[in-house]
């Protein structure tokens, strides 16, 4: 009688577990094709010709395909210039916060200094400070020290950045002080211990950081919007707005615009395969933020 | 006696060692400062300067001829903020309205973009299913991507007749032209019932209304081509807040779960008594993120409408940035910053308030 009962619920459940399954799976590949399909749209378009994409935007093979859209991107565009601005501009700016957050992260983990709470605090107060209400006081300060309009001006706001201080401080906090004291025994100074012992022991935070300067610096709009003017200093997200807001004549020109903003997906895209886990580790730094 | 002279004793010791420690102190005090210093240099000249430099030019009528710290410039004190608020004209009209438009943007994102993400970190969870990893990474990658990219191929997506419109018209529904169709959805709703016709709004609502702006103009809901940008947001930012919910849902003990199925709790019992309970902190917190986050919608505003059709997609971030560097009012823009500063400060400290109550609790 009992056993009847158990073998029915789990009877019961088998069939639950099945409908659940095939319910879950239906969900994801929907879900899945709505985050992927908007990508599949862009490579597909990028390479049909302007009335095939305007007649019939949905398809992902193009019937004929061209790469007029590319040819016009690197021929009438200035997209090779915005490219090396982009490039330049994102590997300064990394290498930049790598250095400088990690130095002042350390200093905030490690060092007693006088006035270390006061600059933490600071640092955590910045950090609240949201990036849009900044465009007219970043406008004023670049404008006033006579560098708006200049590379000085793209790089040098961005060379370190509250949010990178404080994840490298957190991880310089998790080192256990031990190694540091024996280096320290051994004569070592300061920056020699910072540099050749702790540094290296800090790869994980560093790829993290890495990561989100990378991204940052490479994706970021408003900032050029306020330091620049000149088409010269344009980097990629700035002059493929510019293409889209319409400087580029004739027609709607989808192709041409879907190449471009897929030339400028495809850095980020490479990485991001490359080293998902700590793009995943950096969005959860925003749990501990704070 | 004895005790006296080991006191001393001790006390010498103690006094040697403090001497050493000054001594390290005194290194610690230099290289601390050094270490610091290029960082704190770099957020000091172009985060805390400029943030105190704005606040004076919100107390000019600055056009951006010369240097604004001259004595030739006009000061104007608190006429900026005044004219947001209080004084009649259209700095007040565009300003009020982009205070709506971001108002229904965050009523739409925020629940959206946080039922989706816990939905989607639900499903990838469960334990059954596989391919776990590539479910994850295909709804994460749009939050990784570039906003002007992504934002030009929701233009194309949405165009008149793009991918939406194709798809809706394979329904049989003729879809709207989406970026210059202005019409709210509140009042199409209203409209579509019966209760008021959106080409011939009540008078009564028509009439009067708080700050500049009617009730019907209020009661406009998302615009039609707010809709589409509402659309693109939550698809960029549901990946991010996934993760999270995921990270959170990986600390519920399983055990848990498996006490509760025991004592024949159902799905929806376990999720509402197990699972929801053990999340209550997350969901705090991707809701906070979510309403700082919404508050400074920019990129994708300037690449897809620029505020258009009839500023229904107009911002407070938008507008800001549109004053100061379109129409050389940089006193005014200035002022709509560093109202938005104060909205977004009040979230954020929300959102401290609630991670310290977090912390206290674990």
């Amino acid at each position: 009688m009992a056993a009847t009962h158990v073998r029915a619920v789990r009877r019961k459940g088998e069939v639950q577990t099945i409908v659940g399954t095939f319910f879950g799976y239906a969900v994801l590949v929907f879900f899945s094709l709505i985050f992927i399909y908007p990508f599949v749209v862009q490579v597909a378009n990028s390479f049909k010709s302007e009335p095939e994409a305007a007649a019939n935007p949905i398809s992902p093979i193009p019937s004929e395909p061209t790469l007029d859209a590319y040819e016009k991107i690197f021929w009438a565009t200035d997209l090779p210039t915005w490219l090396g601005n982009s490039i330049l501009i994102t590997v300064l700016v990394t290498l930049g916060r790598i250095f400088f957050d990690s130095l002042a992260g350390y200093a905030l983990a490690r060092l007693r200094f006088r006035g270390r709470g006061a600059v933490f605090a600071t640092i955590i107060a910045v950090m609240a400070v949201p990036g849009v209400v900044l465009l007219i006081p970043k406008f004023l300060v670049l404008n006033q020290f006579g560098i708006y309009n200049s590379y000085t001006a793209l790089i040098v706001p961005l060379l370190a950045d509250a949010a990178g201080v404080f994840i490298m401080k957190q991880f310089f906090e998790s080192i256990p002080p031990s190694v540091e004291e024996a280096a320290r025994i051994d004569g070592a100074g300061t920056f020699r211990i910072f540099w050749s012992v702790v540094l290296p022991m800090a790869r994980p935070a560093l790829i993290t950081l890495t990561i989100l300067s990378f991204q940052g610096s490479w994706n970021e709009l408003p900032h050029t919007l306020v330091a620049v003017q000149d088409p010269d200093l344009y980097t990629l997200p700035r002059g493929i707005a510019d293409l889209v807001t319409g400087s580029l004549g004739s027609g709607t020109q989808y192709p041409l615009k879907l190449g471009a903003a897929l030339l400028a997906t495809i850095p980020v895209a490479i990485i991001f395969v490359i080293f998902q886990r700590y793009f995943i580790r950096g969005a959860n730094e925003g749990v501990d933020k704070g | 006696m004895a005790d006296a002279t080991l006191t001393r004793g001790r006390l010498t010791g103690a006094r040697g060692a403090a001497r050493r420690r000054r001594s390290v102190r005194d290194g610690e005090n230099v290289a601390g400062w050094l270490f610091v210093a290029p960082a704190l240099l770099i957020i000091g000249l172009f985060v805390l300067l400029p943030i105190l430099m704005a606040l004076w030019v919100s107390i000019t009528a600055w056009n951006g001829q010369g240097s604004p710290f001259t004595s030739s410039v006009e000061v104007v004190g608190l006429e900026n903020y005044t004219r947001l608020f209080t004084e009649e004209g259209l700095a007040r009209q565009d300003f009020m309205t982009s205070l709506r438009n971001n108002v229904y943007y965050v009523i739409a994102v925020v629940p959206l973009q946080t039922v989706l993400a816990l939905g989607l970190a639900l499903v990838v969870n469960a334990r059954l299913l596989k391919g776990k990893t590539f479910f994850r990474t295909a709804f994460y990658f749009p939050s990784v991507t570039s906003s002007v990219a992504i934002s030009v191929v929701f233009l194309f997506i949405f165009a008149n007749a793009g991918v939406i419109n194709q798809l809706l018209g394979m329904f049989g529904v003729q879809g709207p032209a989406w970026f210059s169709d202005s019409r709210g959805v509140l009042h199409l709703l209203l409209s579509g019932l019966g209760i008021a016709d959106i080409d011939n709004p009540p008078a009564a609502l028509t009439e009067s209304g708080p700050f500049g702006l009617s009730w019907w103009e209020w009661l406009s809901g998302p615009s039609v081509a707010m809709c589409s940008i509402i659309a693109l947001v939550v698809w960029t930012t549901s990946g991010t807040f996934m993760l999270m919910f995921l990270a959170a849902l990986q600390n519920v003990p399983v055990s848990l779960e498996e006490a509760a199925m025991l004592d024949g709790a159902n799905r929806w019992q376990r999720f509402r008594n197990v699972t929801l309970p053990a999340l209550r902190p997350t969901l705090f917190l991707v809701l906070t993120l979510g309403l700082i986050g919404t508050w400074q919608v920019f990129d994708q505003i300037y690449v897809m409408s620029q505020g258009n059709p009839a500023k229904t997609t107009l911002t407070p971030a938008y507008l800001s940035y549109r004053t100061a560097f379109r129409d050389f009012e940089y006193g005014s823009g200035a002022a709509i910053s560093f109202v938005l500063f104060l909205i977004i400060v009040v979230f954020t400290l929300l959102q401290r308030l609630l991670l310290r109550e977090r912390g206290g609790r674990s």
